[in-house]
């Protein structure tokens, strides 16, 4: 029998092999280096969906985002071709407790490892998740780095201390007042044409997608419905959306702090005054709170997460559905409001749906124009389909717009 | 939209009696559903037979009706109660089956009683496999390609075209009944016969073979306003062919994208639409194809389930209490989440932890059956551990199990590459044992390859299994046990004990391994079940332990005394432990904080509604000593209760003491005054009791000395069981060394040095025609306190938890009541005891022997606590908490004087009868095992009668247990041994008045002649089987049939057949396992078969009587002169 004689370490502590995670607060974990090595910044937040890695990292919105996985395990079924919500991985870092080490589903073609080494997404592992988690949620999001690697070393191969990572983070900007529509957005437009049922046909209708970070779903949502969806670069004039002649307009989800989003809004009021049926999705909910002369404002841990109970306040309906938001619209629940834009210049609006767990807004409807939005995610992906409503909600009304003007000139 | 308003009272059906496939779960799920109904001011009736329940229990319902669920009683029932509504979803199979049955007799229109939870039609769309193929299709998605079948004849037809494998479904069957998978004709044959017997509509589905897909359960609810929320996803380890009942399950799921997910929820959703479950929940089961991700819908169940139970404790996301809530037409929105208590009931969970569930077997008693897992369930019980990653949770899982050899292990020499190869063939068949088998492949050197090629479970699994491996090789290979070693081991789910032992320290190395691992300070940590993912804060302090940095327990100001509950459910250990420990945390609530601890998610002990803190735990000792570690921290603890969880927390008694935690009650040296034969013969002695003569032996050797000291026929068993594992009854020398020979063969693992045994059996003188007794009882150093008194109906030498018994004794006169209440007191005094004792009695030739004594609650508490209206286990938590029984008289949970053991005029009686599983358990060629009763326990559950005398009692006690009960005419065969003959003639006597026709045996039936009584003759089995008709040898004066064919072609309706001898090869055994197959009545020995005359007779001449317990209470405390 030999047990250990010599002196027991302190668990915790860390060497140039651990992975450090620094909150700017001073809060430290020390655990494995997940994907890549090297240095990360960025806000940390947590998402709590048990299914939908993929779909995560490459949601834009978690552009500048640490993310936070609260499922224990994650890499378990890959990656594939087909669940990524845009080209790359957006997030900033990534933190997990534990990775899979192998590949198990009949989709996959590679492992989420190799993935993230390839996109250098530097990460940690084997940490107490939980714990963190209780912590954002006390203390609020917060600035983070993930050091490993040599950003852990200097050239002597001396430790850093932390001391001197959290003077690095520290450095960082906040999230609040940060614009980062211009980083994710398209730089070209593309087109996405009808499919599954519709493939090949005529499309029903026709829409402008302006990408503040949308996500691959949203305009396959429409596109199976019938729709051909333009998605164009987030500084596209009014007139160049005219020159499309769409059916309605949609404003993407996106990251940063919608009160830096002046000229998406100004953008928006321009559409909305020309009478376009408008469709607007989280940060696009949050352009057309201000549009209408709403504020917004931060929330202290925010909503990401695929099992977010919203009520649909017109039909009483719950909904489960998919949520990234860190900010939020800030109007009257259970009224008819007079928009304070302009002095009511959009007339009356309503909220439409709140999250049942902390009565956010979760949705906006104006009532004197053909204008509407919500702050969570009915493209899903990840998550449930409950919402998926929404669309044929925005199909209908372009539709609608349509016969009548139609109508109007016929008469 | 809020509670309905025209919704007054309303009748819970419950599940009756435990068997396999419908357990504790159900009396967790009623538990719930009649506290949400009292809530909310609704009168509640309830019907339920079995009283080892806590939902029987007179504070549950206003009305509560300890009868059988049969049509004509819950008739009775309905029309003196007149409830508004029936909620018929929480009572598993058996109360769905019972509602549809009261629909279709028209009971519910003639009573305007509404059907709430689930409409009639809703339910058939659910149950009835070609309307619920119409609603999968009707969602877009795909059944397995089936055919239904109602004869042998269209079976034949169908499988021309599916082709094999095939699975069989009978429908309407709970627990996988009768299904299975026919690889060829004959086992389709064999199959689709008993399936088509099974079902109550005389209907099978064949469908095509998915064996190894992947299998996957979702756990729906949804409102009146079309608002559902899926509560979890199951995902199954064991790929589609073995019940999932019988697989290891964990929650979430781990091996879907979420597109795949979400095709799941998506059809799930369009299912309890389609199906029409508007104010409840379902759960629905999937396959999916591993290469393809082709779906496939296996079933649904309209109701809550097992696996309901199972996702309510993985997530903190009450189930049963939402579906009542929407019963009573509440939304999801309009509900709170008691966890957070900020958020609604249509917050899906989400979880941060694995749950694992293991599922626990007891086919060692039941020899000679097939052990391979199939469509049908056989486990008896299952334990559920939540783990910071899946190799933590399954490895707490494991060890929760509580059987030996269950956990993993690399003692012994690493498996060469023979052994391997015969690893990997071993493991196609699913066993019981193959879990076991794959890490020891494993540790040999398959690859996850190999393992996935034999097993077809999925590779992310095994890839887990591959790094516990690893972690458990590094760790015996090791130079040192350094700490991040440890706690790499402790991560990976290893038990101190493993650990020891790959370091080479065996059982004893636990304390050393513990040891270092407090020097190194690594502790478990306690964390919160949230539904939420730590989103919210959590207000219900339900816990588990993992290795990580952060522990949530809270600071207490009460004194806490923890509880230690009985694990997973097994024959012999069952729901009625875990009622008792329901009722200490009852009553200590009031005065203390009840820590509970379980790993049992059937329980309603396991409900975080029960006690001020749950931690969902493996009940070893070092996990149990981790938890009173941590509490002590917390605050101050008084003790821990180890005397109501059955033998599980009993036997951790002595070390926990050792390792200085306080023990409650008896203490750990006065239990094994009882528990040791020597130290309890040295009681007996000093108190003049006779025991029979006994000795204990290690070898062969001593074995047959003490046989033949004592005299044949002994009772011989290992030492410190319950349920009398490994009993048996033996004849000779010969009978002897097999049984000795096969102990040796099964302590292999624990070190047999030179033929000897580990632990001594214990050889008893076994008394034969001596009548049982059971005593439960309360002592609290000074005074006695009789609970009950229970005599069996079987003579000696059927396991007292598979004997009927009746309360009060129905023959025992005054003065042997007194010499047992004096035995009693002289035990509980000799033996310490504080709180309860079970001590068991025989009287042979009217001479009183002490069998053996429990000093802990027993199996028969529950029964004796309804029978005497007296909450035993409540009171007896207050003595072992230092009160006396006196206190206990003067707080009113005990009589004010007298006690349980006096026998009053006009008492009704309570017949206790139990309820055993032999259809579950066939033979590798499709016979169901021998039923004989014996000093084994094999009965899972048990059923009471109550009613004004003991033929009425007894004859409800058969209905409850039996489906139809005795029949009041018709044909009876049979058959009794020489011994039994002289007993025979009153009682052919009394059938015939009775109006029925006898059938027999030559033998017998030469006999009854004599006595000038009738009676058909029926050839014997032996010499017919096999034979060409034209040379069988028909008995003189035959009807030309034996009767086992008497049986399949429905002419017998009940059936004597007292053995001669044990085995296959006998006819007796073939009688009993077409009985069986048949579902007759059959009774085995003749005094139960007295007890069957009288009943029969009593109920044609007088009605039974229905009366709630509540009443029967205030009859009892009127003949006491209490109100």
């Amino acid at each position: 029998m030999s047990l250990n004689e010599s002196e027991p370490t302190a668990v915790g502590s860390y060497d140039a092999n651990s992975a450090v995670l620094v909150l700017e607060d001073g809060q430290v974990y020390v655990g494995e280096p997940y994907g890549a090595t090297g240095r990360t910044f960025g806000e940390i937040v947590f998402a709590t969906g048990m299914t939908g890695y993929q779909e995560t990292l490459t949601d834009p919105s978690y552009d500048r985002q640490i993310v936070v996985q609260t499922f224990p395990h994650i890499g378990d079924t890959g990656v594939n071709h087909e669940d990524p919500e845009s080209s790359r991985i957006w997030v900033a870092g990534y933190v997990v407790r534990d990775p899979s080490p192998v590949v198990s589903n009949w989709r996959a073609t590679g492992s989420l490892d190799d993935d993230l080494q390839a996109q250098t997404i530097v990460g940690i592992a084997d940490i107490d998740t939980r714990k963190l988690v209780r912590h954002l949620r006390s203390a609020g999001v917060m600035r983070a780095g993930i050091f490993s690697g040599d950003a852990l070393t200097d050239e002597t191969g001396k430790v850093a201390d932390i001391a001197d990572l959290l003077a690095q983070v520290k450095a960082q900007p906040q999230m609040s007042g940060s614009n980062l529509g211009p980083e994710v957005s398209t730089k070209e437009t593309y087109t996405v044409e009808p499919t599954g049922d519709f493939e090949g046909k005529d499309p029903l209708a026709t829409v402008v997608a302006v990408d503040l970070g949308i996500k691959a779903m949203t305009p396959h949502r429409l596109a199976e419905r019938g729709c051909r969806v333009h998605v164009v670069p987030m500084t596209t004039t009014f007139e160049q959306i005219q020159a499309m002649n769409p059916d309605g307009v949609f404003f993407s989800n996106g990251p940063g702090d919608p009160g830096t989003a002046d000229d998406t809004v100004a953008l928006l009021r321009a559409v909305l005054d020309a009478g376009y049926p408008f469709f607007g999705i989280c940060f696009g909910n949050q352009i057309l709170g201000r549009a209408l002369g709403f504020g917004t404002y931060k929330l202290k841990f925010g909503h990401r997460g695929i099992n977010q109970p919203v009520k649909d306040l017109t039909t009483g309906k719950v909904e489960v559905t998919a949520h990234n938001h860190g900010f939020a619209v800030d109007a009257p629940i259970g009224e008819t409001i007079v928009t304070p834009y302009d002095g009511g210049h959009f007339g009356k609006a309503r909220v439409s749906h709140i999250d049942l767990n902390d009565n956010v807004v979760e949705g906006l409807e104006c009532l004197d124009i053909p204008a509407f939005s919500v702050q969570y995610h009915p493209e899903a992906a990840a998550g449930p389909h409950d919402a998926s409503y929404l669309f044929d909600r925005f199909v209908n009304l372009m539709l609608n717009t349509k016969d009548s003007k139609e109508g109007s000139v016929n008469a | 939209m809020p509670k309905r308003t025209d919704i007054h009272s309303v009748m819970v059906i419950g599940s009756g009696p435990i068997v396999i496939g419908q357990a504790a779960e159900f009396d967790y799920s009623g538990t719930q559903a009649c506290r949400v109904l009292r809530e909310e001011g609704i009168r509640v009736i309830l019907v339920n037979s079995n009283p080892a329940t806590i939902m029987t229990d007179p504070e549950m319902a206003d009305a509560t009706y300890i009868e059988p669920i049969s049509v004509p009683i819950l008739e009775k029932i309905i029309a003196k109660e007149r409830p508004d509504a029936l909620l018929p979803t929480l009572g598993g199979q058996t109360a769905l089956n019972a509602a549809m049955a009261l629909g279709e007799a028209g009971v519910l229109k003639k009573y305007n009683v509404e059907l709430i939870g689930a409409s009639l039609d809703a339910i058939d769309r659910g149950e009835d496999r070609e309307l619920f193929k119409k609603v999968v299709d009707e969602a877009g998605a795909e059944s397995a390609r089936s055919f239904i079948a109602h004869s042998m004849e269209e079976v034949d037809a169908i499988v021309k075209e599916l082709g094999y494998p095939l699975v069989v479904r009978p429908s309407f069957t709970m627990g996988g009944l009768g299904s299975g998978i026919a690889h060829n004709e004959e086992e389709l044959h064999r199959i689709a016969g008993a399936g088509l017997h099974y079902s109550p509509t005389d209907e099978v589905l064949l469908e095509e073979g998915i064996e190894g897909w992947k299998e996957f359960e979702l756990e729906l609810m949804r409102d009146r306003k079309d608002n559902v929320v899926v509560v979890c996803p199951i995902e199954n380890v064991d790929p589609v062919g073995v019940h999932t009942g019988d697989s290891i399950t964990v929650a979430p799921c781990f091996t879907l994208t979420d597109r795949e997910y979400q095709k799941l929820r998506d059809i799930g959703i369009a299912i309890i639409r389609g199906v029409g479950v508007d104010t409840g929940g379902c759960n629905i089961q999937f396959a999916v194809h591993p290469g393809t991700g082709r779906i496939i819908v296996i079933e649904m169940n309209p109701r809550v389930s097992r696996s309901s139970a199972l996702a309510s404790k993985a997530t903190g996301f009450p189930i049963a209490k939402i579906a009542t809530k929407l019963a009573l037409g509440y939304t999801l929105d309009e509900i709170q989440n008691d966890i957070t208590q900020s958020t609604p009931a249509s917050f899906e969970p989400t979880i941060d932890y694995v749950v694992t569930k293991v599922p626990r077997f007891a086919f060692e008693k039941f020899p000679g059956a097939e052990t391979r897992l199939t469509t049908s369930m056989k486990s008896v019980g299952e334990a559920m551990a939540l783990g910071g990653n899946f190799q933590e949770s399954l490895g707490k899982a494991m060890r929760s199990i509580d059987k030996r050899h269950m956990g993993f292990s690399w003692d012994g020499e690493k498996p060469d590459a023979a052994e391997v190869a015969d690893l990997l063939e071993k493991i196609k068949v699913p066993t019981e044992h193959r879990y076991q088998q794959i890490q020891r492949a494993i540790w040999g050197g398959a690859t996850n390859e190999q393992i996935f090629e034999s097993t077809k479970i999925d590779p992310w699994f095994i890839e887990q299994l591959l790094l516990i491996d690893k972690t458990a090789i590094a760790i015996k290979e090791a130079k040192t046990l350094t700490p991040a070693l440890l706690k790499r081991g402790k991560k990976a789910g290893l038990s101190d004990v493993q650990i020891a032992h790959l370091r080479g320290l065996g059982d004893e190395g636990e304390n050393t391994i513990r040891e270092l691992r407090w020097t190194y300070g690594l502790r478990p940590v306690y964390k919160t079940v949230d539904t939420c993912a730590a989103e919210f804060d959590a207000v219900t302090p339900y816990y588990y332990s993992c290795y990580a940095d952060e522990s949530e327990l809270r600071p207490r100001k009460r004194e806490a005394v923890i509880i230690l509950g009985s694990g997973p459910n097994r024959i012999g250990q069952g729901i009625e432990f875990d009622y008792t420990c329901v009722h200490a945390v009852q009553e200590l609530g009031k005065d203390y904080d009840t820590i509970m601890v379980n790993c049992n998610p059937e329980t309603v002990s396991t409900d975080y509604d029960m006690s001020d803190r749950l931690y969902f735990e493996p009940l070893t000792f070092e996990d149990v000593l981790e938890i009173y570690e941590a509490e002590k921290e917390m605050g101050p603890v008084k003790g821990v209760i180890v005397q109501l969880g059955g033998q599980t927390p009993l036997s951790l008694a002595a070390r926990l003491k050792a390792a200085g935690v306080p023990i409650l009650g008896t203490t750990p040296e006065s239990i094994d005054l009882a528990e040791n034969r020597e130290l309890f013969g040295e009681v007996l002695r000093k108190e003049g009791l006779n025991a029979p003569r006994y000795g204990t032996a290690l070898s062969l050797e001593e074995a047959q000395e003490a046989a033949n000291n004592i005299g044949y026929p002994v009772l011989v068993r290992p030492s410190y069981v319950l349920g009398g594992r490994g009993m048996e009854i033996v004849y000779d020398d010969a009978q002897l060394k097999k049984y000795v020979g096969r102990a040796l063969d099964e302590a292999k693992a624990d070190m047999v040095v030179s033929g000897r045994l580990p632990s001594p059996l214990l050889i008893d003188k076994f008394l034969s025609d001596a009548i049982e007794i059971d005593v439960d009882a309360l002592f609290d150093g000074e005074e006695l306190y009789i609970g009950g008194i229970m005599e069996h109906v079987e003579e000696a030498g059927v396991h007292s938890g598979d004997a009927a018994c009746t309360l009060p004794p129905s023959t025992l006169s005054d003065d042997q009541i007194r010499r047992l209440r004096e035995a009693t007191l002289a035990i509980s005094r000799g033996c310490n005891v504080r709180g309860l004792v079970n001590v068991q009695y025989a009287f042979m030739s009217n001479t009183l022997y002490v069998i053996e004594a429990n000093p802990r609650a027993s199996r028969t508490v529950p029964f004796a606590s309804k029978a005497t209206g007296t909450p035993l286990a409540k009171a007896a938590a207050r003595i072992m908490a230092g009160e006396t029984i006196a206190d206990q008289r003067a707080n009113g949970l005990l009589l004010p004087h007298g006690d349980g053991g006096d026998v009053r005029i006009g008492q009704p009686v309570a017949v206790k009868e139990s309820v055993l599983p032999f259809k579950r358990f066939r033979t590798p060629v499709g016979k169901t095992v021998d039923i004989l009763l014996g000093p084994e326990m094999r009965s899972t559950g048990e059923v009471m009668g109550f009613d004004r005398d003991f033929p009425h009692a007894f004859a409800k006690s058969q209905l409850a247990a039996y489906e139809g009960g005795l029949p009041t005419s018709g044909n009876v065969f049979i058959s009794v041994n020489d011994t039994d003959k002289r007993q025979l003639p009153l009682m052919a006597v009394r059938l015939v008045e009775l109006g029925f026709k006898i059938w027999a045996t030559e033998g017998t039936a030469s006999v009854l002649r004599r006595y000038g009584i009738e009676s058909n003759i029926v050839d014997k089995i032996t010499g017919r089987v096999d034979t060409d008709e034209a040379k069988v040898r028909h008995a003189e004066g035959s009807v030309g049939k034996n009767v086992v064919e008497l049986i399949e072609d429905g002419k017998i309706d009940m059936v004597l057949n007292t053995p001669n001898s044990r085995g296959s090869r006998s006819d007796g055994y073939s009688i009993r396992a077409a009985a069986i197959a048949a579902d007759l009545p059959q009774f085995t020995t003749m005094t139960e078969f007295s007890a069957v005359l009288l009943a029969i007779e009593a109920v044609k001449k007088q009605d039974y009587q229905i009366l709630s317990i509540q009443e029967h209470a205030q009859q009892l405390f009127a003949l006491e002169g209490v109100n």
